[in-house]
């Protein structure tokens, strides 16, 4: 069962891509791979003032994700508690999980030649810290979501 | 190993506070700093990261060896490039006296080493680039309230209204102040916006106004009449401070709401509502009297119709408001020492301070230097040094600019990477990045004064030095050595915080020493008098000093002149990847935007057959410069003008990414490098018109064989 989630607060968040490169520099990645993503709907006016409503997505850690059986070398791991998350040892580049993924969310780390995706920085959670995208955000616009289980 | 450090961003010149992490010598992290920010920063901030890596910046001091601009470069030692700079200063000083030598900078905390180094060498002629950002509004401050543009800080989080005349909080971030515009809104504030297009400041507004170009003193003129006619005005504070009022009353008469709103293009009724709206939140509602407003031939008096709707508001030393910045003093604390050297007795090569009395003497004005440079009146430039300041891609025309700059001997530039300036000077030292050097202790006034300082996370990747360095060793061997006591960075922290109880261990814990740990209490609102510096100590409507220089202080509207046929007013912005010029070879900024692109308005375009993406034209007036970018159609950009993002077209070409991506806005503006306001100072960079056109290189077929 997925248990996290991270929510973003269009209301706060005025599209300044600095999650984005929160993300890149936390990982180290090169020009190329961009985990997550920041986008808004064309401008439409509300009352007089041309407004938007912003979406951020990364990977969707699909409860019953396609880019897991497809890999050949069993990189692409569901951990417990939902996260799906690449193993770089184990990656071989093949990219059979972009793919599969009705999002094409895997992208090639050319730096690595394998694999990478968001893996809702399993790192820093499990150090008892939240995402970097999180917790970085230039307005506190995301919020990362632990969900409970009923 | 690793370490955590505190210190201070430095991707842009708002300079957050920040906190490192450091493994082996090499930066895993970078965060707002905790305890001010939240951990909050935005994209710029992270990509520091990658600005230590990038191996396209000048990596050891270097010194020209073709024709000025010809990018053929010797690579020398520093006591090479040193002395190689102390001669020609030298010589320069003997042949034509030491005020014939100009130093920039980009202001900020550290802008007294800068000062002290050149007045030390004998000239009063230190500027900043703050020609083509703030100086009208800080002159516009100065001479209705007798403080300059910093003289107060907006209370937003407690204002129930900010009113914001194209400054673009969320593009142009300051991440302090723009989150707290957002906990405003949060509790239900309201924010009106006000531009020429629509913006991610604009799409957070409750009210926009989208106004022809060039009007915005329009609607503030007649915002200022509907108030004074309701009486939505504070009158004990306007008759205890404030003197023309009545001069005011009168001016403002024919200055109707419904003229505002032909003149600007919007409507009257949303005007009323919004006064409406300004009459339930007075006083806290903040009018931003502007940052970068060096734009409209009116700017300056712009920024005076939005101080004198503060003054209106009585909104000054009010929760909420404008407040008076508290100091060392307030706290008890005597303060740091900070370098310093007394300005040389001698005329200022810009003619301010004699021929131009109204204007604040400290920095002059950098534009001002151009005639100086060709008339040698009042006396010959023969040596500018470029502190992290880049005249090629703050002021219009650089190629102008090139012709008037041959008529010195020695250019200088010392930034971090190369600046359209520093590929046409003579020597460029090349600083350490912001990450690998520390930088003095500065003092941070607010209501909560505080100690700030920028501390090296990494060693230097490269052989660049840190500008206490540079000035240090330029002064030691100009044998002005006694104005920098101190020979490494430790010695200069110690001198500073001499006699104040406090060491640099101090900052470790937070990367900041507080002054007081409680906000200080607001001045009382009756003891406010000595607040104001004005020539009569009151808040005046009618400047003595505009007076006295032939101004005048309450201006009649001119309108805006129209752009000729097929021709647009350009207007130039920031986006929030990008700073001006620095920022646009970062690997990690330029992946999220490698270009500018023009906004024009859909009907306007339609009728030249331009579609979205469509690679088009933009040529200057006098067809000095055309460049090709894509255009970006919409119906949120006003039809009589064209919008791009300002510091693109680099032309470096060891800027690999940059060079030659997007165009260049302050190439386009023809014969705008003499445009300038006299009252104001600064230069009017969105009077220029432009042509477009959709472009040839639009493909039509491919040939490939
Ligand atoms: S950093 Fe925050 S405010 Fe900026 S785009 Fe990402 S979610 Fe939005
Ligand atoms: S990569 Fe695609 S398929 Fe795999 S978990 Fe993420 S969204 Fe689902
Ligand atoms: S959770 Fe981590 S990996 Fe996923 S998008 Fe955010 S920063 Fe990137
Ligand atoms: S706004 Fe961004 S770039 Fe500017 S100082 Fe703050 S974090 Fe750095």
């Amino acid at each position: 069962m997925n248990r996290y989630m991270i929510h973003l607060n269009s209301k706060r968040c005025i599209g300044c891509h600095g999650c984005e490169v929160h993300c890149k520099t936390n990982k180290r990645l090169p020009v190329g791979p961009i985990l997550c993503e920041i986008d808004h709907e064309p401008l439409k006016p509300v009352k007089g003032v041309p407004k938007t409503e912003f979406s951020f997505r990364s990977c969707y850690h699909c409860d019953d994700p396609f880019c897991v059986p497809v890999c050949p070398t069993q990189a692409m791991v569901k951990r417990e508690d939902g996260i799906v998350y690449v193993d770089q040892e184990k990656c071989i580049g093949c990219m059979a999980c972009a793919g599969a993924c009705p999002w094409t969310i895997p992208q090639l780390n050319p730096a690595t030649g394998k694999a990478i995706k968001c893996d809702y920085c399993m790192d820093r959670l499990d150090q008892g810290l939240k995402p970097a995208c999180v917790t970085k955000c230039t307005t506190h616009a995301l919020k990362f979501v632990r969900l409970e289980v009923v | 190993m690793k370490k955590s450090v505190y210190s201070m961003c430095g991707m842009c010149t708002v300079r957050c506070p920040i906190r490192v992490e450091v493994e082996d010598n090499r930066v895993t992290w970078i965060e707002g700093n905790p305890h001010l920010l939240d951990h909050a920063l935005c994209a710029k901030g992270s990509a520091g990261m990658a600005l230590v890596d990038d191996d396209e910046r000048p990596r050891q001091p270097l010194i020209r060896e073709g024709g000025r601009g010809a990018g053929r470069w010797q690579k020398v030692s520093w006591p090479t490039a040193y002395d190689y700079i102390t001669e020609r200063l030298k010589k320069i000083k003997s042949e034509y006296g030491p005020e014939s030598v100009v130093l920039s900078s980009r202001g900020g905390p550290w802008q007294n080493m800068y000062k002290t180094f050149i007045h030390a060498f004998g000239s009063p002629n230190y500027t900043n680039h703050d020609c083509t950002c703030g100086r009208n509004t800080h002159h516009a401050s100065l001479s209705i309230n007798g403080v300059g543009r910093k003289g107060f800080i907006y209370d937003i989080k407690n204002s129930r209204h900010m009113v914001l005349f194209g400054r673009n909080y969320f593009a142009s971030l300051q991440i302090a102040q723009g989150n707290q515009l957002l906990d405003m809104l949060d509790k239900g504030g309201r924010l009106t916006y006000v531009d020429v297009r629509q913006t991610m400041t604009g799409i957070k507004a409750t009210r926009f106004f989208q106004v022809r170009p060039g009007t915005d003193y329009a609607l503030a003129l007649g915002m200022i009449h509907e108030i004074i006619k309701r009486g939505i005005y504070d009158k004990e504070f306007i008759d205890r401070y404030v003197s023309g009022f009545d001069e005011l009353c009168t001016f403002i008469e024919e200055y109707t709401p419904a003229w505002a709103a032909k003149e600007c293009g919007v409507k009257e009724k949303a005007i009323l509502a919004f006064i409406d709206e300004v009459a339930e939140d007075m006083p806290k509602v903040i009018f931003h009297p502007g940052w970068n407003l060096s734009r409209y031939k009116d700017s300056f008096y712009v920024s005076r119709a939005l101080h004198l709707l503060n003054v209106l508001m009585g909104n000054i030393e009010v929760e909420g408001g404008l407040i008076i910045p508290k100091g060392a003093g307030d706290c008890g604390f005597k303060g740091i020492r900070m370098l310093d050297c007394p300005k040389p007795d001698i005329k200022r090569g810009d003619g301010v301070g004699w021929k131009y009395k109204h204007f604040d003497k400290g920095p002059g004005l950098a534009h001002l230097f151009f005639d100086a440079m060709r008339t040698e009146d009042p006396y010959p430039i023969k040596a500018w040094i470029a502190m992290r300041h880049d005249p090629f891609t703050g002021m219009p025309e650089p190629q102008r600019q090139k012709l008037l700059f041959d008529n010195c001997d020695l250019l200088v530039s010392i930034d971090t990477h190369y600046s359209e300036f520093g590929w046409y000077a003579d020597v460029i030292l090349p600083e350490s990045t912001y990450l690998e050097r520390d930088n003095p202790i500065a003092l941070q006034k607010g209501t909560k004064p505080r100690l700030i300082v920028r501390r090296k996370a990494v060693d230097p990747k490269y052989d660049t030095k840190p500008g206490w360095e540079i000035f240090k060793q330029l002064a030691d061997r100009l044998d002005i050595s006694e104005y920098f006591p101190y020979n490494t960075i430790e010695d200069l922290y110690a001198w500073q915080l001499e006699g104040t109880g406090y060491s640099i261990e101090d900052f470790e814990e937070k990367g900041f020493i507080e002054l007081t740990d409680k906000p200080l209490p607001l001045y009382e609102r009756d003891k406010l008098d000595g607040q104001f510096k004005t020539p009569s100590g009151k808040i005046e409507i009618i400047s003595k000093k505009l007076t006295e220089a032939g101004l005048e202080s309450l201006k009649p509207y001119r309108s805006p002149n129209k752009p000729p046929k097929g021709m647009f007013r350009l207007v130039y912005g920031r986006s929030a990847v990008h700073t001006h010029g620095h920022t646009m070879n970062n690997p990690l900024l330029e992946e999220l935007m490698p270009e500018n692109s023009l906004w024009i308005n859909r009907r306007a375009a339609a009728k030249l057959g331009i579609e979205d993406g469509d690679l088009v034209d933009v040529t200057a007036q006098n067809a000095s410069y055309s460049g090709t970018i894509h255009a970006y159609v919409t119906e949120f950009i006003h039809p009589e003008a064209v919008y791009t993002v300002h510091g693109f077209g680099r032309q470096i070409p060891l800027q690999t990414r940059s060079y030659h991506a997007g165009l260049s806005d302050q190439k386009l503006m023809a014969g705008k490098l003499d445009d300038w306001d006299k009252a104001g100072g600064a230069i009017n960079l969105c009077e220029a018109f432009v042509f477009v056109q959709r472009s040839t290189r639009n493909p039509k077929r491919r040939v490939e064989l």
